[in-house]
């Protein structure tokens, strides 16, 4: 009977090892098969100009509004987006007491929102755009995106936010500090969660299609104003891959390395950042 | 006392933050329900759900074959994620050194940040090649690539990554000193996972593949990639399907004209908004208690 217990033990770790080795063989293949096909693809021209005349039949140029589009609407969303959840998550964290209930139904409901898929994400955000007359534009695909982010925001901070212990608050508040003033040793006790939570959101955001695929639209140029429709870095990459001028599927491999680089970059610090930068934080 | 009053102004401010920013989940429901209301005066529920019928010209909206394709497409994901990640978790909380972890999870960050697009596009180099080059002719079947089986496994690696952290969270809840009385017992490592972690973990586990369900159901981009695009329910892994994000996405531009046709699409729509939230309500419930 010994005998067989230590067979399957032997069987069953040698079925670990076998998925240990398919996670890191899909992570490799992923991200080596995407720059094999498109970093000798990769130019200068490409990341630096816009799309020349007769881009999707093969002409020159590049995608340079892909890209500025992507920054635009990231960059717009992540701020709103820490607008919006800072003060949700010192509400939940100092206004409320530990085990209100409801602080539960509310984390309840942002894991809910964090769930529900980009796509219907955009086609709900579409509908109320419409109902106000607005068209695809820069500021609806921003609007979208930050509703996309902000649940990512709040529950990642939260969980942080949630282990500061309570006699630090007391501390605060028996030095005469209201609950508004508190906010600032909160702030430096959470701030590497700001960090890693901003840079999961536009890791997050940089990365989505369904939900600007209705409301930012596609546009060969750069945005000047709010109202104008934007591409984006994922819309580029799934609108050329569709062509079926091999050039400029090329040219669909060649951003999708672009944003494989960002997210990898993205990804990567934010694991340092949470190592290294949580000095002001009471264990 | 100004301090006072700004703290009370500014607590109720954030409050009225916090409850709009939860209204989001009610409005979307209701938004997406009252644009669905028109076609389901016009077909009934059932009608809509079991007709295999695609024509939105002539006024036929079935919906079958994109259900069908949902079902088989996370079915298969889940069935290719589930072992992979169980046993993954496994090793990394019962066998592995610590610097075997420090290893393994910056590989499961990677997968984890990369966007769907990113997955599609490694499912056209690769994936769909592989399938109609390797997997098509082994049953001697031709085919495109382009199928439930590359969706399947597509999907599959997207949630492998939130699969192992959800059972790692899960598996280190079970007490230390219950390990260790079933080793002191003379229990093998994989008969103490067996036995003990999983059994006792049985509900979390199932809490988490329910999420990721949600997940995986939900899936757009990469989805419309690979899965072939065909509105017919698929048969077996290797038919083309057309799964219920891929069919919003694909025909979102064209259906301002016709008022039912919007209204089907927001039906499809509010039937993905509507299982996910009960599914999300029901595993994050479970985990919940879990971890209390």
């Amino acid at each position: 009977m010994v005998k067989r217990s230590i067979i399957e033990e032997k069987f069953m770790k040698l079925f670990m090892y076998a998925s240990i080795a398919l996670v890191v063989f899909f992570v490799a293949s992923v991200v080596l098969s995407v720059f094999k096909r498109g970093i000798p693809l990769l130019s200068w021209e490409m990341v630096s100009s816009l799309p020349g005349g007769g881009f999707y039949m093969g002409g020159g140029g590049g995608f340079l509004n892909a890209i500025v589009g992507s920054f635009y609407i990231v960059g717009g969303a992540t701020v709103m987006g820490l607008i919006i959840s800072i003060p949700v998550v010192f509400f939940l964290n100092v206004y409320l007491k530990a085990n209100s209930r409801f602080g539960s139904i509310a984390r309840l409901a942002y894991d809910v929102l964090f769930g529900i898929p980009s796509i219907v994400y955009g086609a709900f955000g579409f509908t109320i755009m419409i109902y106000f007359g607005l068209r695809a534009s820069l500021l609806g695909g921003t609007i979208v995106v930050t509703l996309l982010i902000i649940p990512i925001f709040i529950r990642s901070m939260d969980e942080v936010a949630k282990t500061i212990p309570s006699e630090l608050l007391e501390a605060s508040y028996s030095l005469g500090a209201t609950r508004l003033e508190t906010i600032s040793i909160v702030i430096r006790q959470i701030a590497p969660a700001i960090a890693t939570a901003t840079l999961l959101s536009i890791g997050r955001a940089i990365g989505d299609a369904a939900g600007v695929l209705f409301t930012a639209g596609f546009s060969d140029r750069i945005p000047t104003s709010l109202t104008q429709q934007t591409a984006t870095l994922p819309l580029s990459v799934y609108f050329q891959l569709q062509s079926p001028s091999l050039e400029v599927q090329d040219r669909a491999y060649a951003a999708a390395v672009v944003l494989t680089l960002i997210v990898l970059v993205l990804s990567i610090s934010g694991r340092i950042i949470m190592n290294r930068f949580s000095r002001n934080k009471i264990q | 006392m100004r301090r006072l009053a700004k703290d009370r102004l500014a607590g109720h401010l954030m409050a009225l933050l916090t409850i709009t920013s939860l209204l989001l989940v009610v409005a979307m429901g209701i938004g997406l329900y009252l644009k669905a209301a028109p076609i389901l005066q016009e077909h009934s529920l059932w009608e809509l759900l079991s007709a295999s019928e695609w024509k939105p010209m002539k006024n036929q909206f079935g919906f079958f074959p994109f259900l069908m394709g949902t079902l088989w497409v996370s079915g298969l994901a889940l069935l290719i994620a589930i072992p992979i990640s169980l046993l993954t978790a496994i090793f990394l909380t019962e066998y592995a050194h610590s610097m075997v972890r420090r290893f393994v999870f910056p590989f499961l960050d990677i997968l984890a940040g990369l966007p769907s697009v990113i997955y599609g596009v490694w499912g056209m180099l690769l994936i769909v090649p592989w399938v109609s080059n390797v997997a098509g002719p082994w049953v001697q079947r031709n085919t495109t690539g382009y199928t439930v089986l590359a969706c399947g496994i597509v999907l599959g690696v997207t949630i492998i990554p939130l699969l192992v952290s959800l059972f790692i969270e899960i598996f280190s809840n079970v007490s230390h000193e219950l390990r260790e009385a079933t080793f002191a017992l003379g229990a093998t490592k994989w008969q103490t996972a067996k036995h003990v972690v999983l059994r006792k973990t049985a509900p979390g586990i199932v809490a988490a593949i329910v999420l990721a369900a949600s997940r995986v159901m939900g899936e757009t981009i990469a989805v419309i990639m690979v899965c072939g695009n065909l509105a017919i329910a698929p048969g077996s892994l290797l038919d083309a399907c057309y799964p219920i994000p891929a069919l919003i996405a694909n025909n979102y531009g064209e259906m301002l004209s016709m008022p039912l046709y919007e209204s089907a699409l927001m039906f499809a729509a509010f039937i993905l908004f509507f299982v996910v939230l009960v599914f999300n309500l029901f595993s994050r419930l479970v985990l919940k208690k879990i971890k209390e």
